[in-house]
């Protein structure tokens, strides 16, 4: 490639303004998290009194709690599902295009959609709604990304030494736990990572499973809320904390196994 | 494998097969579902009125797709063109936003454009006065949310191709005597519609069937096919005919993903061409 200096500048300036654009909204948020004043937009000097106020929140401590719990029981079991699934898929080497299509269903099918999908049939069974409804329906999502992420690293494993292990006299359950989980096991912990932030973020099919009442809001669902009425700095902080937790997830992710956000 | 699946096909494939199922029922009186065959919420869905709906989203969709696939073209183009150690680092920033909240993405929107935002502070800073142009509660803020939202996908899906892109063919492009423009229109631009076709498909299925983007940004002015399966379901109470504007969003997916298919078809024949010369 040819690097006139007009040519290196104008990739340059487009990797700035692009930077700028994604990043900018962000920062303001933050920034506008720890200002001291009331009102939402305009710098009146550092204050933590938002988080403060956050903590003392009822409705907030308890929307964080019911999402902590939808989280991590559906990334459990979406990491056990989406491991096996992707063990099976790939061990076996039949892709079929129905299998396939199962599988990436979930991550291309519109959330409203899903989201309809699961009240109906809830509704239609007679089902209570609640945290566990909203579990049932993370998991379809979660699962395939798991299954996905573990696929990915499963492609340049070499089976030879799963049959070597048997040979060996190893039981399928001890070659699984010495030979082929010590292999996939950063890609397994990267894609429950990645559930966890997911399920974490997701709000619509958790607005279309939970049900009526407060009892099981999750935290989405409560800044939906909340955002309806106006922007508060108190929401600026909330949204902070969520953003942090997201993108620690995020980045421990992308370190344990390179690439898995670019997927 | 087997458990994993079962739970697929229990919490996806019956639920949407019962959707469409009861796309073909009669609302009830008192809003329930009457077990009678019919016709009439697709034909419902083609009325005037639904019809302008459907219109409507798939304008805002397609103009929130073309300026995000040429915003994340000329992004995915420049971190290609970065030195190779820092492509990972680049990519990794661009794509980080897009897997963090989409609320508070969207959120973070309202801030800015409201009546007091910053982008009014900015304005008031150069010297403007007048009163605060009002951006929020626009179908500009509609799109400017979808493309913020969708942008990092779109980098991604155009980066893959870019950056195998083999240098030779731009420099043996040059070299008889093409200019820079025909050189991108005629050899960069054909050998990356794979990625511009997978980027743009995904940001148009995603916001055309958008329910937050148009409530909050839209402030609920602008209906999107989103917004009305959302009223169906929770407020209308009408399922059956939400069921109905449901699949016509998945018929409306479906399409799309079948033209991009075709896309990359005719691009792998133009790839394989291109490799047959060389």
């Amino acid at each position: 490639m040819t690097s006139s200096p007009a040519r290196i500048f104008g990739l340059r300036t487009t990797l700035v303004l692009v930077f700028a654009f994604l990043y900018i909204p962000i920062a303001v948020l933050v920034a506008l998290s720890f200002n001291q004043g009331g009102l939402p937009t305009v710098w009146s000097g550092f204050s933590l009194k938002w988080y403060a106020s956050l903590a003392g929140n009822a409705a907030i401590l308890s929307a964080a709690l019911n999402t902590l719990i939808v989280a991590l029981v559906s990334t459990a079991i979406a990491t056990l599902l989406g491991t096996l699934l992707a063990i099976g898929v790939e061990m076996r080497r039949q892709y079929g295009s129905g299998l396939e299509a199962l599988i990436f269903a979930p991550m291309i099918i519109p959330d409203i959609v899903l989201a309809v999908a699961l009240l109906s049939f809830f509704s239609m069974l007679d089902f209570t709604l609640g945290l566990h409804t909203i579990i049932l329906a993370h998991v379809v999502f979660n699962l395939a990304f798991v299954c996905s992420v573990v696929r990915a690293r499963l492609k340049s494993f070499d089976w030879s030494i799963v049959e070597a292990s048997a040979d060996l006299g190893a039981s399928a359950v001890t070659t699984f736990r010495r030979v082929t989980l010590p292999v996939i096991l950063p890609a397994v912990v990267a894609g429950a990572l990645l559930a966890f932030t997911l399920s974490v973020d997701e709000f619509i099919i958790a607005f279309f499973t939970a049900g009526a009442g407060r009892a099981s809001t999750t935290l989405p669902m409560q800044i939906y809320s909340m955002i309806r009425f106006g922007i508060t700095p108190e929401i600026n902080a909330l949204a902070t904390i969520v953003m942090a937790v997201s993108i620690t997830a995020l980045t421990l992710s992308q370190r344990l196994n390179r690439g898995v956000i670019g997927q | 494998m087997a458990p994993a699946l079962a739970w697929l096909t229990a919490l996806m494939m019956v639920p949407c097969a019962l959707v469409l199922a009861l796309a073909f029922f009669r609302r009830g009186i008192y809003g329930g579902i009457e077990y009678t065959f019919t016709l009439e919420n697709f034909g419902l869905v083609l009325d005037p009125l639904y019809a302008g709906i459907f219109l409507n989203s798939a304008r805002i969709a397609g103009t929130a797709t073309l300026i995000a696939v040429v915003i994340g073209y000329a992004a995915a183009y420049a971190i290609a063109a970065a030195p190779r150690r820092w492509q990972p680092v680049f990519l990794f920033f661009a794509v980080l936003p897009f897997w963090s909240n989409y609320l508070i993405r969207t959120y973070a929107w309202i801030v800015l454009l409201n009546r007091e935002g910053l982008i009014t502070q900015l304005l008031r800073w150069f010297g403007y006065t007048g009163e605060p142009p009002s951006m929020l509660y626009t179908e500009g803020a509609v799109i400017a949310g979808l493309v913020y939202n969708y942008l990092p996908f779109v980098i991604l899906a155009c980066y893959a191709p870019l950056s195998r892109l083999n240098p030779e063919l731009a420099e043996a492009s040059r070299d008889l005597g093409a200019s820079a423009m025909t050189t991108f229109r005629r050899v960069i631009l054909p050998l990356t519609v794979p990625g511009i076709a997978a980027g743009a498909v995904f940001v148009f299925v995603l916001s055309i069937g958008n329910f937050v983007t148009p409530a909050l940004l839209g402030g609920g002015r602008f209906q999107m096919i989103g917004n009305l399966v959302y009223d169906q379901f929770l407020t209308a109470n009408d399922w059956p005919f939400g069921a109905a504007l449901a699949m016509a969003l998945i018929a409306i997916m479906l399409l799309v993903l079948m033209a991009q298919a075709l896309a990359a078809d005719r691009a792998a024949g133009r790839i394989a061409e291109a490799k047959a010369d060389g």
